[in-house]
């Protein structure tokens, strides 16, 4: 059957992986592909690739880290950040990616999604989604008119007013092959994943829905697919510097009934 | 794009049929001692000892790209020779009758068509999956049955009436489909071993190493394959 996936994700800022609090207090993690490569040995599943710096006239760096990853790692990756046009997903796929990952881009222009679809496939558009759950104005914020997730753009700074579940619906109508849903009240805080929204999405779309946001061990994991029913579960940082290994995680959902890909039939 | 790969045995054409990631299966070829070259019209094709061809995406402008590229007529001759072909994803939903998916027109050179997933819990199908063997084959020689490799798809073959015994292995997302294809010299996988890490390059490796047998040592379809474990 299925195996669920575990994927760890690369915040890539000028051809380095770097990890902070989200865009702030940067710190050097490596080289993207040594790392992917080191990921791909332990057993994940697809790579991510987020240019956080997601300079449109910079590409040359993530190109790079993208050309050497797909000599080193023979494992799917998907790129985000910067992707604003048909061209740019072109470059990124030429480069050896298997999927580009839209976010603010597709909430600008929606029919960007559908362009990219066009040429690519559907299977190659991720759109992602950073929803978080409004602040509450008052005692009846829940019960009222607005949406239970709000769909937030440019890495969770701005607003934008979308119901992250209708988003979620016409980003699949439009063309995407897989939903990643960020929960931006739980990223960085290792609260675990929002397994509500999880939930909420999945069972409002026919494609696989990627959970983000909120990891802090592999119990986390367990959940995200038991709770929120999520297709893949992605994590970055409690990835890096072998906080823990996929191969833990892995273990940790094979235990709880999940079914994982568990090692290689091939030896290295 | 003439760029060299290393790997210094049989020369692999991978066919470049417009959009999308051929990264991946010429690093994947090299990786395992081929030495891909891109073929973009019929001559590239001269000297090679196999031809893949790879793709994702929709049937239709796939077809119309091989066919303004003049290659559709020196993949059929190909094929009709029985000489080494791996079809990936969507090159193996070029060699049926046609797609569902557009309606376009195949390759026609195994008879079926190539038809929605239905019944599935989510599509696409994305992620790493089950194949298991019907028959042996040298291309999984190193690989146990079943073995996870990489899909990313919506559709998938379904070979005519009468013609079940092209179904090589089988995968199951929903229902069984036909995840692998087989005819004498011929193979079509619907997963993507160039993404499958070290059991999909062991693949690409028997793959090769097929390429690399001449036709006249080449075993026949039916004949039996050593050095297969099969677990199912």
């Amino acid at each position: 059957m299925l195996t669920r996936r575990v994927i760890p994700c690369l915040d890539v800022a000028d051809g380095r992986v770097v990890k902070g609090t989200r865009f702030v207090d940067l710190r050097d993690e490596g080289d993207p592909a040594e790392l992917a490569e080191r990921y791909a040995a332990q057993g994940a599943d697809e790579l991510v690739f987020l240019d956080i710096a997601a300079a449109p006239a910079d590409r040359g760096p993530l190109l790079d880290a993208i050309r050497r990853t797909a000599g080193r790692a023979f494992v799917p990756l998907t790129v985000g950040g910067g992707v604003r046009r048909v061209a740019d997903m072109r470059r990124v796929l030429r480069a050896g990616a298997d999927k580009v990952s839209l976010n603010t881009a597709a909430v600008e222009d929606p029919a960007l999604v559908t362009r990219c679809a066009r040429v690519f496939g559907r299977q190659a558009v991720v759109v992602a989604i950073d929803a978080r759950r409004p602040v509450a104005v008052d005692a009846d914020a829940g019960d009222g008119d607005g949406p239970t997730w709000e769909v937030v753009v440019r890495g969770g700074r701005q607003p934008t007013g979308l119901d992250a579940l209708a988003w979620a619906e016409r980003a699949v109508d439009l063309g995407a092959g897989e939903l990643l849903v960020t929960s931006m009240d739980r990223d960085g805080t290792g609260l675990g994943f929002d397994v509500e929204l999880l939930a909420a999405i999945g069972s409002r779309v026919g494609v696989p829905v990627i959970a983000s946001g909120g990891a802090a061990g592999p119990a986390d994991f367990v959940r995200a697919v038991r709770e929120g029913g999520a297709d893949a579960v992605l994590a970055a940082s409690i990835f890096h510097r072998n906080r823990h290994t996929i191969g833990e995680v892995k273990a940790a959902m094979a235990a709880a009934g999940i079914a994982v890909r568990l090692g290689e039939a091939v030896a290295a | 794009m003439s760029e060299r790969p290393n790997g210094h045995g049989p020369r692999v054409a991978v066919i470049d049929h417009g959009a999308g990631n051929l990264v991946s299966i010429r690093q994947g070829l090299a990786a395992v001692g081929a030495h891909p070259v891109l073929a973009r019209r019929p001559a590239d094709l001269l000297g090679a000892a196999a031809v893949v061809l790879p793709g994702v995406g929709a049937a239709g402008p796939a077809m119309a790209r091989l066919r303004r590229r003049d290659l559709l007529a020196p993949l059929v001759d190909w094929l009709a020779a029985d000489r080494p072909f791996l079809g990936i994803c969507l090159g193996l939903q070029l060699l049926v009758d046609g797609s569902d998916e557009d309606g376009s027109a195949g390759l026609g050179v195994l008879p079926g068509r190539a038809v929605l997933l239905r019944g599935a819990p989510r599509l696409p199908h994305i992620g790493w999956n089950e194949v298991r063997l019907r028959r042996p084959h040298p291309a999984f020689a190193r690989l146990p049955s079943p073995v996870h490799q990489y899909f990313v798809h919506s559709y998938a073959v379904e070979p005519a009436p009468g013609s079940e015994q092209l179904v090589l292995a089988e995968t199951r997302h929903g229902r069984p489909f036909a995840s692998a294809v087989a005819r004498g010299r011929l193979l079509g996988v619907q997963f993507h071993p160039e993404r499958s890490a070290r059991d999909g390059l062991a693949l690409l490796a028997g793959f090769v190493g097929m390429a690399a047998t001449r036709s006249e040592d080449a075993p026949a379809a039916t004949a039996p394959r050593p050095g297969v474990s099969a677990r199912c």
